[in-house]
């Protein structure tokens, strides 16, 4: 319980203050500009973005400013932000098939049609700090060109599935739940954990995939498919009748692989956990795909008692705004339920004493 | 080309082309075209969101994937012809310029010259940026060794 306190104004006032001159920091450096922290902290803004759950750089941008680099802080001012504007409508569904691929590799298959393609990524590189960069720099030369290929890049999930050895997932014209708009009840359809994963923290979400990993849930995952591009999305405007193209997102597609010993209708096969986020956030897609399949496991009469497979134990905690307010409400004053608390432990004492 | 009514296909490229431009590429092609009319705003520009969708496993049945920026405007010209827009982001004044070339578009007297004014030029850049990341991701993608042409 909390009760109105009055005074603290000036302190705030004060506070917030100094949380200005502490974010612009000295001042004989230049000030960071919003364009500079959109281009070159990038994964940091499409964390946000994913974790905001709101897909624009530029906003993404300047919260990670405002917050002073605390990504969750930024999450929740795009939050915050997105309150303020109102919904058009719901996209077409993205054709994550057609994605222009910036990245695209597979644990699974070394010679897939359209190959290993792989893009912007830290991976083989030897993680040792690069000094050049904390020195002033020549330009950046270029990076390399070779010829496109123009050929399609199926999924290899499709690969699989045309095998049939890949278990097909649903497909129905079901509106899906929106869990912005309607609080879950449990248990929840399949589109509403994706909806939580989709917007969930990363952090959460690769403690809970790499549990699955260790034996809570055990899942053997291959990592079938990671993908990383740009995708159109189309919105039907009812004054049109007809989609348009409002534009490109850059998403993260990942799609691992399980095992499934199969059932008494089903035969032995695959089956697939699947990740997708906004923005180029490939250890969060990975983590999302390894949980998705946790969460698969009530559908496919497998045990449910780790907490990957858990759908309330997942959703009631994977939002970093929504544990970070109950996490930090508890700074707020508590003095009256505290002051209670305390009489209580003395008169404990007392009986003990007498 | 100029026949009265655009396709829905023509308009559908040219309002994809003009919400993927910005503010600053579609008023320098404007400086080269003939003036536009003037134009009565019906409704916005107004920022707002759209729910992106995506769909399980890449091909099942649909889910709310998370929301973006679109910023839309509806105009009317003179002669009563209406021009819609929906871009991504938040340029009020992409949106306006979006809408007011698509009313402009639907003009036949207007058309041949925007397109190959506006819409051309923008297309066509569009398709580089975009054929520039193909060639890039293109130097990244793995040549494999065989055993048998590594000792040749």
């Amino acid at each position: 319980m909390y009760v109105a306190v009055k005074g603290g104004e000036r302190a705030i006032g004060n506070a917030h203050a100094w949380l200005d001159e502490a974010r612009r920091g000295d001042p004989a450096l230049p000030e960071l500009s919003v364009e500079q922290v959109e281009q070159q902290l990038g994964l940091a803004v499409d964390r946000v973005m994913a974790e905001g759950s709101c897909y624009d750089r530029g906003l993404a941008a300047l919260a990670v400013k405002q917050a002073r680099g605390d990504l969750i802080e930024a999450a929740f001012l795009l939050r915050a932000y997105r309150t303020t504007l109102a919904r058009f409508g719901s996209s077409e569904p993205v054709e994550t098939g057609a994605m222009r691929i910036q990245r695209r590799i597979s644990a699974t298959y070394k010679d897939l049609p359209g190959g290993q393609v792989l893009g912007p990524t830290f991976d083989y590189t030897h993680r040792l700090l690069d000094f050049a960069l904390a020195a002033e720099r020549e330009a950046v030369p270029p990076a390399p060109e070779a010829p496109a290929d123009p050929a399609p890049m199926p999924r290899v999930t499709e690969l699989l599935a045309r095998e049939g050895l890949m278990r097909r997932d649903a497909t129905d014209d079901a509106e899906p739940p929106d869990l912005t708009r309607d609080p879950p009840s449990f248990p929840v359809p399949r589109a509403a954990w994706l909806q939580a994963l989709a917007r969930g923290d990363e952090g959460f979400l690769l403690g809970l995939g790499y549990s699955t990993q260790r034996g809570y849930g055990n899942s053997h995952p291959f990592a079938g498919e990671i993908r990383m591009g740009e995708v159109t999305v189309e919105f039907t405007p009812p004054e049109l009748g007809f989609a348009i193209e409002l534009g490109e997102v850059v998403l993260t597609e990942c799609q691992m692989v399980n095992q499934f010993a199969g059932s008494k209708s089903e035969p032995p096969q695959f089956t697939r956990g699947y990740g997708l986020v906004f923005g180029h956030g490939e250890r969060k897609a990975m983590a999302m795909a390894l949980v998705d399949r946790g969460l698969r496991s009530a559908e496919l009469g497998e045990p449910t008692d780790a907490p990957a497979q858990s759908q309330e134990f997942v959703l009631y905690h994977c939002d970093n705004v929504e544990a970070t307010g109950f996490v930090e409400h508890l700074k707020l004053p508590h003095y009256v339920d505290f002051q209670s608390e305390l009489e209580k432990v003395r008169a404990l004492r007392r009986e003990a004493g007498r | 080309m100029g026949s009265a009514e655009p396709s829905t296909a023509e308009r559908r490229h040219w309002m994809g082309v003009l919400a993927r431009a910005s503010l600053g590429e579609i008023a320098a092609r404007l400086e080269q075209a003939p003036p536009l009319p003037t134009h009565t705003r019906l409704r916005g520009p107004e920022a707002g969101l759209v729910m992106v969708r995506g769909r399980q496993g890449g091909d099942g049945s649909r889910f709310n994937l998370g929301e973006m920026t679109v910023t839309r405007c509806s105009v009317r010209l003179a002669d009563g012809t209406l021009g819609h827009a929906y871009v991504a982001g938040r340029d009020l004044r992409q949106a306006e310029l979006a809408a007011l070339l698509d009313a402009c578009l639907q003009r036949p007297e207007l058309r041949d010259a925007l397109l190959a004014g506006v819409i051309a030029p923008l297309a066509a850049r569009q398709a580089e940026a975009a054929a520039l990341v193909a060639r890039k991701a293109a130097a990244t993608k793995v040549e494999f060794f065989t055993m048998a042409n590594m000792r040749s």
